[in-house]
This record gives structure tokens, C-alpha cells and sequence, in this order.
């Protein structure tokens, strides 16, 4: 088994869809001869030449319409679009005819197309270079979205998001391009629906998707200095939400946490915990937190921004305040 | 060019003509709900490009697309025009099975890549169902219909700089009867000669005049000659009209009555049957005798299919929003499958 950085599992996920499939193609800005800002595509270029690695103008509307019309007639096409900031402005194409376009047909036209994207805040990029965006995809009917967190769900999440007949949603994050983890040599593929427990515990359960797992993590250790065992849940895909998995770990430790980067307004916290109070409200012996984004544009200044975002201290205090241990 | 059959053109301009206005009927009677955008006036220019496009490989070979105004594109373009007007009653028999409608006509079985009720929006899906069109190469082209006020959407300009720099097998249609909505061109375009504005995008194109069904024949050969040797996109423009409103909700009061009479002089049904009947190719009872059967064909066929064709059942209300048979290796969910523990 090799340890991949998150950007090589995708890539690694590329090079296998392209070969598997002549029907699959690549699309974005930069993806091409420059590799990719994010390396996602390096080399891919030079192995399957500009008819499948399509380098685009800057025009994300337009060069998303085109991947949905060219996998309405059987293409597969994986779009890039460099900053999920930039995705907003393909979300007429996204919301309004990839989502909408096999329904509409009386599920006589589908739209295989896979959206890849990074959002959250990095260093210092400011407003319109950090946005996270989930909710504004989750609550659209007919689109997946997943949040892989790891190398290994990076990777075996865009195979099955290329073979999958529905448009998906495929939220990175421009901090977890580096992140290492072990990735098995042979083909694997992760499903695009289900929650995962990524840690076993007893006294509380904290749910975070993609960049805030590891926020999660972190603050479980911590807590497990102090003799508190915390479950954690990877979401894993916001679309369909695994109600599932989070109401049998709540019915196990009783108390729960949402973590996100996104900011709370209409977030994916309030979500997760609506479903909640709906699935297993008698078994919760403390209220739901959440952890989340001040609701500000995002600040360049380091220290406005660091206070704007959340991190594993805010998850390790929050969690304390749920035991009702501060 | 093959032989034109003039007396089927005339025919199915007639039946196209009196689609449209038993569909107004319907609507009228409350059978037919939302919008409806209706294409009389204009019938030379669907009729004639998508005849020229299915001469060489037939019907259903190559894609077509367009905006919402789209009952006759489909029809033309292949699609049973019972199963059309049973789509504007909304039933399940209707081309996009009742969940569509007027503007999301869909008939992927001959290649009618739909309907949109977003302005613009059919540019760049037609520029991707060409890049398929090139990458399977099949011999196939992309038609895209839209009307002139879409031109001052971004996604035009976005699209035709791609589909040129791509030379993507790509005609665009471009049906300019003068009004983007309720707004007349030379309030709301800067350019009015719309095929002047490919000009910045290295696109072929030029203008013609959209009533008379052989004008329009004989611009559209060489534009599809154009496209299928694969030398890259096209742009025809035809200076039409629509004899109604935008939409049934709208009188059209911002037209005078006299621009409309005007127009009415160039109808492409009348200008085609007085050719055929100086011609002799029809008589003037031919003619009436023509008209009486597609009134009868539409009276009996096609309302008759719509109006007792059944609704789709509330409980399918939920079905087709995602993959109705996913592929559970993909989809999931995890648990099922085993998933992995760590941590």
C-alpha cells in the first residue's frame, strides 16, 4: 500500500478513468500544459493528448455547459474549476440544467458529468478566493455532492463519481492538497453515499465532511488526553446525508458536535442537526452545538481571518461545553 | 442538394402552423398550463435548416437543440408531434413524460437534445454535444436554434470563442424576429446585424431573409456543407417574426398593428403555396383540401392522443431526480459495503 498525497490520489484516479474509458475527459482552466494549479493533472497532457486534457478559457459557464452537452451525448467529462469561488459563476449550467436536465426529461437525458473543485480558506487569500459554498449544492435536487477528506475517499470517490450516471459535486479544499495517506495499489473504488465513523467512542459524537474531519480528529486526541473517548463521523457525501450512521452513533454517546468550515446561516450544520432532532431527539442528553465560519466575507488581515474560521481548538472547547465540562 | 419536395414542405409548414394554434386553443380552454411560446410566423427557418440538415443522414442522426420556444424544432427534428402536445397537457405519454412542459421538450431517441427556458443556455450545450459529435466521429454535427435577444447572454460570447478556437462541428441558428421578449432589438442591442458580431470570433456567418422556405434551403446548404467537413462552426441569421406574443401572457402590445400586417404579407406558407400553385404543382382546392386534412390529422390524432392520454401518477413524483438503477459499486452506501475503520 502507498502513501499518496491527496492531489496524487486524484490524479492517480484521473490516469485510471482516462485509460479505462475513451470517454472520459478532463476539462478546466490551466488543467493542460500547465499541469493544473494543483497538480491534480500533471503529465496528463503529454499521456492523452488536448482532445482529452481540454486547457479552456477562463469562462466557467460557458466551459461547464459544454462538459454537461457533451456528456448528454455520452461523454464523461471530470471539470475542474480552479476556485469553487469561480463555480459560482457556472451555476446557472449546474443548477439550473445539469441538476435539472434528467428530471425534466422525464429521466430520458442524464448529465455524467463530475464537478471538481477547492474551496475554504487557505493563507490569506481573502473573500473571494475563500468560499466554501457546500450548502448552495445541497440543496439542489438532482446533484451528489462529497466531501472527500482523505486520500483514499479523493481517489476512490472520483472513480465512482465518473462511472456514476448523476452529476457530482466533487468538493476539495486548497488546504488538504498535501495531506498524506495510505492509498491501496489496486483498483479501489469508495461508494459516493455513506457516512463513515472514522474514530469509535462513547461520550460524544463530532461530525465534520472534508477539511474539518481532521479539525475533529485532532480535537478527539486531545480529548482522549483528558479521558474522553469522541466518536468521530466523516460525512463522507452532503447529498444524499447518511442519517443513519450519525443516528446510531448519537443513540452509542448521547451528545454531538458539527464542525465546518462553512459559515452556520442555512449551513450544513443546520441541516445535520434538523435531521437529528427529527431521528433521535429523546436519545440526545445535551443540546446540539455547532461549530462553524463567522458569517463575514472572509477577511484577508491573518488574524481577522484566523478568527473567522474555525479550528481544532474551537471543536475541543465546543465539545467541553457539550459535556457540560466548562 | 437533393430534389425539394415543395408540396410535403408546404404540408408540414401547415401542420406546424395549425400545431400551434390548436395548441393556443388548448390553452385557452385551460388544458395547457404555464408558458407557452408559440412559433408562428417563423416556420420557414426550422423547416428549411433542419430539412437541409437531414438530407444527407435522415431523421435523428444529428443533434438539435434550442430555447423554449420548441414545439416545432422537436417535431421537425423528429420527435412524434402526438407525444409533443401530449407534453404541453402534461401527461406521462408526452415527450418528457409530464415533467417538462412546453419549454423542455426532450426526445434524446432521435437526438433532440431539449428545450431550455434559460436564455442562452443551449449555446454552450450545443458546443458539448459537438465535442462529442468530434470525439466519436460519427459524422455527426450539432444544431443549435436560438432567437437573436439570447446573442446579448455571455454565454454566446463564450461559446462561440470556444467553438471556434475548437472548430467544433457547431451551426448556429439564429432566428432574429426582431424582439427579446417585449424589447425590440434596436433598444436592447448594440449591433443589430447579428451575423456581424462573429466577426470578433473568426466564425463564418451571414444573413438571410426567414420567410421564404427556399432562401432559407439555400443559405443553410453551404453553412452545413460548412460544418460537417469539419471545418468548424457556422452562424446563419434569418430576419423573421412571430406573429403572437411572446408567450401567451403577453398581448404584444409594444408592436403596432401595422408592423404585424406587414410581416403577414411575407407569411412563409402563403409565399410557398402561391409559388406551387403559379407553378401548377397545386391547385388552389388542393391547397384547401391540404389545410382540412392536417386540421382533421391534429383534431383526431394528435389532440385526441394528448387528451386521453393518462397523468403521470403522483407517486413517481420523486423519480428520475437522480440514476433511477445506480450502479451499487459506485453509489454506495458505504455501510452496505463494508466500510473501512480506522483511526
Amino acid at each position: 500500500m502507498a502513501e499518496l498525497a491527496y492531489w496524487e490520489a486524484l490524479r492517480r484516479a484521473h490516469d485510471e478513468e482516462l485509460a479505462h474509458d475513451p470517454l472520459v475527459i478532463a476539462m478546466g482552466e490551466d488543467i493542460g500544459v500547465a499541469g493544473g494549479t494543483y497538480k491534480v493533472t500533471l503529465g496528463l497532457y503529454d499521456k492523452y493528448g488536448e482532445e482529452r486534457i481540454i486547457d479552456t478559457p477562463i469562462s466557467e459557464n460557458s466551459y461547464t455547459g459544454i462538459g454537461i452537452g457533451a456528456s448528454m451525448a455520452g461523454m464523461r467529462p471530470i471539470i475542474e474549476i480552479m476556485s469553487i469561488n469561480f463555480a459560482l459563476l457556472a451555476l446557472d449550467t449546474l443548477i439550473n440544467a445539469a441538476a435539472k436536465i434528467h428530471y425534466m426529461s422525464g429521466g430520458r437525458v442524464q448529465c455524467p458529468i463530475v464537478m471538481r473543485t477547492p474551496g475554504g480558506t487557505a493563507h490569506q487569500l481573502g473573500a473571494q478566493h475563500s468560499a466554501r459554498l457546500s450548502r448552495l449544492f445541497m440543496g439542489t435536487p438532482g446533484l451528489r455532492v462529497v466531501t472527500p477528506s482523505t486520500p483514499l475517499d479523493a481517489y476512490g470517490m472520483l472513480k465512482s463519481a465518473v462511472r456514476c450516471n448523476d452529476p457530482v459535486i466533487f468538493l476539495e479544499h486548497e488546504s488538504m492538497y498535501n495531506l498524506k495517506g495510505e492509498v491501496p495499489d489496486e483498483e479501489t473504488f469508495r461508494p459516493l453515499e455513506g457516512a463513515e465513523v472514522v474514530r469509535e467512542g462513547t461520550d460524544i459524537t463530532l461530525i465534520g465532511y472534508n477539511y474539518s474531519v481532521h479539525w475533529c480528529l485532532a480535537a478527539a486526541d486531545r480529548l482522549a488526553q483528558e479521558g474522553i473517548h469522541a466518536e468521530v463521523i466523516d460525512l463522507r457525501s452532503l447529498k444524499p446525508i447518511d442519517r443513519e450512521t450519525i443516528r446510531r452513533s448519537i443513540e452509542k454517546t448521547h451528545r454531538v458536535l458539527v464542525a465546518e468550515e462553512d459559515e452556520a446561516p442555512v449551513g450544513v450544520g443546520s441541516e445535520v442537526i434538523a435531521g437529528i432532532i427529527e431521528d433521535c431527539f429523546f436519545a440526545l442528553d445535551a443540546q446540539p452545538v455547532r461549530v462553524h465560519a463567522a458569517d463575514v466575507p472572509v477577511p484577508y488581515n491573518y488574524s481577522l481571518e484566523k478568527a473567522a474560521i474555525p479550528d481544532v481548538k474551537d471543536v475541543y472547547q465546543s465539545a467541553l461545553k457539550v459535556l457540560g465540562k466548562v | 442538394m437533393k430534389k425539394i419536395d415543395r408540396k410535403r414542405l408546404l404540408r408540414e409548414m401547415v401542420f406546424f402552423r395549425r400545431f400551434e394554434d390548436r395548441a393556443f386553443e388548448a390553452y385557452m380552454e385551460r388544458k395547457i398550463g404555464g408558458f407557452l411560446h408559440l412559433y408562428s410566423g417563423q416556420e420557414a427557418v426550422a423547416t428549411g435548416v433542419l430539412e437541409v440538415v437531414q438530407a444527407e443522414h435522415g431523421v435523428g442522426f444529428d443533434y438539435v437543440i434550442t430555447g423554449y420556444r420548441d414545439h416545432i424544432h422537436a417535431i421537425k427534428a423528429g420527435a412524434p408531434a402526438q407525444e409533443v402536445m401530449a407534453e404541453l397537457y402534461g401527461k406521462e405519454t408526452g415527450s418528457s413524460k409530464g415533467r417538462g412542459g412546453s419549454m423542455h421538450i426532450f426526445d434524446p431517441s432521435v437526438r433532440f437534445m431539449g428545450g431550455y427556458a434559460l436564455v442562452g443556455q443551449p449555446f454552450p450545450l450545443a458546443a458539448g454535444l459537438a465535442l462529442a459529435c468530434k470525439h466519436q466521429n460519427e459524422g455527426r454535427i450539432a444544431v443549435c436554434f436560438l432567437g437573436e435577444g439570447a446573442n446579448n447572454q455571455g454565454t454566446f460570447h463564450e461559446t462561440m470563442n470556444m467553438a471556434s478556437l475548437w472548430k467544433l462541428p457547431v451551426l448556429f441558428v439564429c432566428e432574429n424576429n426582431r424582439y427579446a421578449i417585449g424589447t425590440a432589438i434596436q433598444r436592447s442591442t448594440a449591433v443589430i446585424d447579428q451575423y456581424k458580431r462573429l466577426e470578433a470570433y473568426n466564425i463564418p456567418a451571414s444573413q438571410h431573409l426567414g420567410q421564404d422556405i427556399e432562401v432559407v434551403m439555400e443559405a443553410a446548404q453551404p453553412a452545413v456543407d460548412h460544418v460537417r467537413s469539419g471545418a468548424g462552426p457556422y452562424f446563419l441569421e434569418f430576419l423573421t417574426y412571430r406573429y403572437r406574443g411572446h408567450s401567451m401572457s403577453d398581448a404584444g402590445a409594444y408592436r403596432s398593428k401595422e408592423e404585424v400586417a406587414e410581416w403577414k404579407q411575407q407569411d412563409p406558407l402563403q409565399i410557398l403555396a402561391k409559388r406551387l400553385i403559379e407553378a401548377g404543382e397545386l391547385t388552389e382546392e388542393e391547397f384547401k383540401a391540404m389545410e382540412q386534412a392536417v386540421q382533421d390529422e391534429i383534431d383526431n390524432d394528435i389532440i385526441k392522443f394528448a387528451e386521453e392520454s393518462p397523468e403521470p401518477k403522483v407517486a413517481d413524483l420523486t423519480k428520475y431526480v437522480l440514476d433511477d438503477n445506480p450502479d451499487p459499486r459506485w453509489i454506495g452506501p458505504l455501510q452496505a459495503q463494508g466500510g473501512r475503520q480506522h483511526g
